[in-house]
């Protein structure tokens, strides 16, 4: 018996769930995966998706595969908010609701946790892998192999967080377990250690990712780009990039004490034994305030792409939108205490952290003055991208408002941990990134497939999102301001508060409906491709170097490196293309990164190694351990790891653009 | 539109093993300073709790100066031999790399056990890392030191094994170079612990 | 559809909701900013202030976007277009000046207002502070009236006009105390103790809850305060003295263990060191890991884990 407990760890024949909303989660997620597979086998394509994409170093590549699990993991957390909501709207008073109180709480960590984690940190990287590369002018990030090893364990944590729904239990400490209830004696179940190794692995993956993304910043822009020159999306992918390298390795310590007290019997955060929970929440803090601006500052550089490109002009005040972000990046890290003034931590460290607080308002301010004026003596398209820009430009101010109210530390105490603070921040992450983000995917998306998106859904789609938003978030800033704090499974009927948990759960099924949309717009997209092909490479008028190449882009990128003279190279090169010369371009071979089987094998062993770790099963942590190890060593020693395409492969490919460019019919836009 | 192109251009993207050299170089030094962050956490970890003591034994009592000292003077003994190492390469004497780089891994191999034993002893006399919060944080920041000098023996005997068989290969060279860094970095971290962590800790400060 | 029957049906729906918006909260508690003591009331200022001050941001920023987005659609080609206009020194000026002044009146007020309404600072008054001692267990409130060797689980009163002075901490995991109606949050922490000065100026009966998560039966740990007159209060207090349940070191321990949605339970014969002994069991050693308490005896040195300073160096 011990010896079977000794292979098993932890593990017994009762971690399968009890209840039925957590069973048919997983059941439907089985089944879910289980069609996939047949239709893989079905249709032979499993040599092809191991060849062509789950090996694949090409970041286009990686990018879409970043997106994809993104928005799985949009639906799962979407899902996750939508019972939340039921079990709100009816667990009032005598009724205690649909749900338990432990299955609520499981889904509001799980919430938080995947839609950071998972969903907004998965669309970030998917569209810094696409696009950034390109923008530079670079035929590839820094180190490729590296790139596809972060997006498996990225994908190696998202496993294992979904794993907790089918074998044991997710944690129910909230998206940021505070101990001492994360700790052992008040959670003694796996949840909390599925939390810990699920972002311990994922966020190595980007910790890994943001040293790659910026080291090719600094060192791969193609020539003529000095740093004044660069799209501004590509400053603020540095900002975001620089955030990560100095934030993540916190959060990388921050979880491993709070794994040793719960493993090792250690005392960081336990309230006894001389720990100190006080000092996990100020930890998680340095980590966790970074995190939501470098979640933004790429959404804020899509939005900078976007408005310039719609309104036919250059985006205002470059220098300016540069300087906020230098300064976004830096003041991140001067605020985190705002996130628990009523620790009681005495008047001046709270004016203190306050007044940073309201700082870091000024550049952030600054930036939609400029977007504005971006707009101003324009020629304004307004396609589905622009549609998100503009309501991203509402909610971001009201939101901001909100944040500004709860940076003078006497109202926070009025307002934290209340509602309206889930509403503020909801507000940023839904109406600032979650917006940018969609926005982002609307507006390369035909640079990586070669057609556009049915605008008439994505206008749908962003409809349902904004009014279902404000159905959604308006009641809680209204609930908050009545008392009723976050994460209430229950309440009193005598309080009134029913009424606008119905209305922002109806919300809530709108926005639903705009994910619902969204996801139809790609797939009515795909089978009518034929009817928005972009035969020409910029199907928007665009500014940047990803414009100037065909659409789909070139595994190669570039076939010939730019030289770029301008911060709207491919615009101005628009303007003087009188000099559009016959010379016929020379090419030369192009050396590339070969594909590798290894970074998957490596993002198993992860999952191996951290279901090992949450469930004792010493023998497995080892075994995985040991052979992660002996891969990498493998793939050190291997000293071919890129080939060459020959300068006639790049004509010949060349050729067929240059020829479906001929077919184009006239420009749309003039 | 972007039909200029001039044979430098071109080259920048070849991936010339300059190109490619600086490119790591730079990432490594960047990861470094990740790393440095991970250890900056973990001494403001050490510098709440060290107080922490919770009834236990303070660092008064515990350390020994000799001791650390010893392992001290060892792990700067072997950055000096991983240095000449380095120099030995940059003449291309392979048996001298081999010599100095395997001095090297055997000062760090003493540095560890000398470690290894004073954990030990710690354990054995009921001060383990379960006794308090100061033993908590004492562990895991001298504990992650020793962990990188464990994964940087391993990666050092993985690549005496490949210059052994492949030689001063390109490949190989980049890789001492990269361990180079790796291994003063931590030396310089041991320097924090031994200030921090062991001197302080001895004067009770 | 045609459009002006779409307008119509929209503008019908809208008036509709705001009607019924402002029907429902005129009926509703919005306890925030209907504070029942000068402290609520000096916090729901702060938030008007705040919010106004904004706007002086706001309403340009919606007022441009709209102006802007209309006029410069691409279908008025009568309006001017300026492709290469990409900057302008005065107008980022303007832009990097207005909010910068609005975030230096702001900061004044932060800072000022976070010493004024430090939770720490007692309230000056004619009337002697009453000290309450609040101890967050799963899933309930304990209050603690050391000197009058009372407690209360989940409900308490106090006398208008009386300065109280709150001492607050967990035996649980960390909860958040929070009486909306009276003034602003503070977190209950085990082996901390923390302190918040409050004070009702109204009669009435208002609602407090955690505003933390601290487990299963989170939403269980609301309570209620009730102000009113010195009388009544004292009424109360002789109330809880002749109460048969009395809280020993047994009953206590019992106490700590789960249990959710928890009646209100009064104690006679609590012992004034009850408190100290909470806070001070996760700060020394004992053999017993359940920490539960042996026995209540008098420490010299209670606040040694106060809060203050607690902020990472």
């Amino acid at each position: 018996m011990n010896y079977v407990a000794g292979i098993l760890g932890k593990l017994n024949i009762h971690v399968f769930p009890h209840d039925k909303v957590t069973l048919g989660a997983a059941v439907s997620i089985v089944l879910g995966g289980f069609i996939a597979i047949l239709f893989m086998t079905y249709t032979k394509r499993w040599k092809w998706l191991w060849k062509e994409w789950l090996t694949s170093v090409d970041p286009k590549k990686i990018g879409v595969m970043y997106i994809i699990v993104g928005l799985l993991m949009l639906v799962r957390g979407g899902a996750d908010a939508l019972m939340m909501k039921t079990q709100q709207a009816t667990s009032v008073g005598a009724s205690h609701g649909v749900l338990s109180a432990t299955t609520f709480q499981q889904l509001f960590s799980a919430h938080g946790t995947i839609m950071i984690f998972f969903a907004a940190m998965g669309l970030m990287f998917g569209l810094i892998n696409l696009v950034l590369p390109i923008q530079i002018g670079a035929r590839d990030v820094a180190f490729p192999f590296l790139n596809l090893t972060s997006f498996w364990l990225f994908a190696a944590g998202m496993i294992l967080i979904n794993l907790s729904l089918g074998i044991g239990e997710f944690s129910t400490a909230g998206w940021l377990a505070y101990p001492p209830l994360s700790e052992l004696r008040y959670s003694p179940g796996v949840g909390v250690d599925y939390w810990i190794w699920s972002l311990q692995i994922a966020g190595i993956g980007s910790l890994l990712s943001g040293i790659n993304f910026f080291v090719t910043i600094v060192k791969m822009r193609c020539s003529g780009m000095n740093l004044m020159k660069m799209p501004m999306f590509v400053w603020s992918v540095l900002g975001s990039t620089l955030l990560i390298m100095f934030a993540f390795p916190i959060l990388t310590v921050t979880l491993t004490l709070l794994f040793l007290d719960r493993t090792m019997g250690m005392h960081f955060f336990t309230g006894g034994f001389g720990g100190n929970p006080m000092m996990y929440v100020n930890l998680i803090w340095a980590w966790g305030h970074p995190e939501v601006y470098i979640l933004i500052l790429p959404a804020f550089g899509i939005y900078s792409e976007i408005v310039a490109t719609f309104s036919r002009k250059r985006l205002f005040g470059y220098t300016s939108m540069v300087w906020a972000i230098g300064a976004i990046t830096v003041l991140s890290f001067s605020v985190w205490l705002h996130h628990f003034f009523t620790m009681g931590a005495g008047a001046d460290v709270n004016g203190f952290f306050g007044i940073m607080t309201m700082v870091i308002a000024i550049p952030t301010g600054v930036k939609v003055f400029n977007w504005l004026f971006t707009m101003f003596r324009g020629r304004i398209n307004f396609s589905t991208p622009m549609y998100w820009f503009m309501g991203f430009i509402g909610l971001f101010t009201v939101g901001g408002v909100a944040g500004v109210v709860m940076s003078v530390p006497p109202a926070d105490f009025q307002l934290h941990n209340s509602l309206f603070l889930v509403a503020h921040f909801h507000t940023m992450i839904v109406g600032g990134v979650v917006f940018g983000y969609l926005a982002g995917i609307t507006y390369w998306f035909p640079k990586i497939f070669g057609f556009r998106l049915n605008e008439r859904l994505g206008r749908w789609s962003f409809w349902c999102w904004f009014i279902g938003f404000l159905l959604a978030f308006i009641p809680l800033y209204i609930l908050g301001l009545m008392g009723a704090t976050r994460r209430l499974d229950h309440y009193s009927a005598s309080l009134g508060w029913q009424p606008l948990f119905i209305v922002s759960g109806i919300g809530a099924g709108i926005i639903a409906i705009g994910v619902g949309i969204f996801v139809l717009q790609i797939a009515l997209s795909i089978i009518q491709r034929k009817d928005n092909i972009d035969y020409t490479g910029d199907p928007w008028n665009g500014r940047t170097l990803e414009w100037s190449i065909p659409s789909p882009a070139p595994f190669y990128n570039f076939a010939i490196s730019p030289i770029v003279h301008d911060r709207d190279p491919f615009w101005e090169a628009k303007r003087q293309s009188n000099k559009d010369t016959d010379e016929v371009p020379h090419y030369k071979d192009i050396v590339m990164p070969k594909n590798s089987g290894i970074a998957p094998i490596i993002g198993m062993l992860s999952v191996a190694f951290g279901f090992g770790m949450i469930w004792h099963v010493w023998w497995l942590c080892i075994a995985a351990l040991v052979t992660i190890i002996v891969v990498i060593i493998v793939r050190s020693s291997d000293d071919h790891t890129e080939f060459i395409v020959p300068a006639k492969e790049i004509e010949r490919i060349e050729t067929e653009y240059a020829a479906r460019k001929a077919q184009a019919p006239k420009r749309r836009y003039a | 539109m972007s039909d200029a192109s001039t044979p430098a251009a071109s080259l920048r993207l070849s991936g010339t093993d300059h190109e490619k050299n600086s490119k790591t170089v730079f990432g490594f030094w960047v990861y470094i300073m990740t790393d440095c962050v991970l250890f900056a956490s973990l001494f403001a970890t050490y510098a709440v709790l060290h107080h922490n003591i919770f009834g236990g034994p303070s660092g008064q009592t515990l350390f020994s100066l000799p001791n650390v000292l010893t392992e001290t003077l060892i792990l700067l003994t072997s950055s000096f031999t991983c240095g000449l190492g380095i120099l030995a390469a940059r003449a291309n004497h392979k048996n001298k790399v081999l010599f100095w780089f395997l001095i090297t891994f055997l000062l760090g191999i003493a540095f560890l056990s000398l470690e290894l034993t004073e954990f030990r002893h710690l354990v054995i006399t009921g001060n383990s890392w379960r006794r308090s919060g100061f033993l908590s944080a004492f562990f895991t920041l001298v504990g992650t030191h020793g962990l990188h000098i464990s994964i940087g023996l391993l990666w050092l005997v993985v690549l005496l094994g490949k210059i052994f068989s492949g030689g001063l290969s390109k490949n190989n060279l980049r890789q001492l170079t990269l361990f180079s860094i790796f291994w003063h970095f931590l030396d310089i971290i041991w320097i924090f612990i031994f200030t921090i962590v062991y001197l302080m800790g001895s004067l009770g400060k | 559809m045609n459009k002006k029957l779409k307008i119509g049906v929209i503008s019908i729906l809208l008036i509709a909701s705001v009607g019924i918006s402002a029907w429902y909260l005129h009926h509703t508690n919005i306890a925030v900013l209907d504070p029942a003591g000068p402290i609520a009331l000096k916090e729901r200022n702060l938030i008007y202030f705040a919010l106004g001050l904004s706007l002086i941001v706001v309403i340009p920023v919606f007022t441009l976007l709209g102006v802007f987005a209309f006029r410069y659609r691409e279908t008025n080609t009568k309006s001017k277009y300026s492709p290469n206009l990409d900057h302008n020194a005065v107008a980022e000026a303007i832009w990097w000046l207005i909010p910068s002044g609005i975030i230096l009146i702001l900061s004044v007020v932060a800072w000022t207002s976070s010493h004024s309404l430090d939770p720490y600072k007692p309230i000056a008054s004619d009337n002697k502070t009453i000290n309450i001692q609040v101890v967050a267990l799963d899933w309930k409130w304990l209050f603690i009236y050391p000197n009058d060797q009372v407690a209360s689980i989940n409900n308490f009163e106090i006398p208008t006009n009386t300065p109280i002075n709150f001492e607050i901490t967990s035996d649980a995991p960390m909860n958040s105390f929070w009486i909306p109606q009276l003034g602003g949050q503070i977190y209950a922490m085990p082996g901390m103790s923390t302190q918040l000065n409050l004070m009702a100026t109204k009669d009435g009966i208002f609602n407090g809850s955690s505003a933390n998560i601290s487990g299963e039966g989170f939403s269980g740990m609301t309570f209620t305060v009730k102000a009113s007159s010195n009388r009544d209060y004292v009424n109360w207090i002789r109330q809880l003295s002749a109460s048969p349940k009395k809280l020993t070191v047994a009953t206590y321990n019992q106490l700590t263990k789960p249990s959710q949605y928890n009646k209100v339970a009064h104690y006679s014969n609590v012992s004034p060191d009850l408190y100290n002994s909470i806070v001070y069991k996760y700060m020394s050693p004992s053999e017993d890991s359940t920490q539960s308490i042996d026995s209540v005896t008098t420490i010299n040195n209670p606040k040694a884990r106060d809060i203050n300073g607690m902020v990472m160096p």
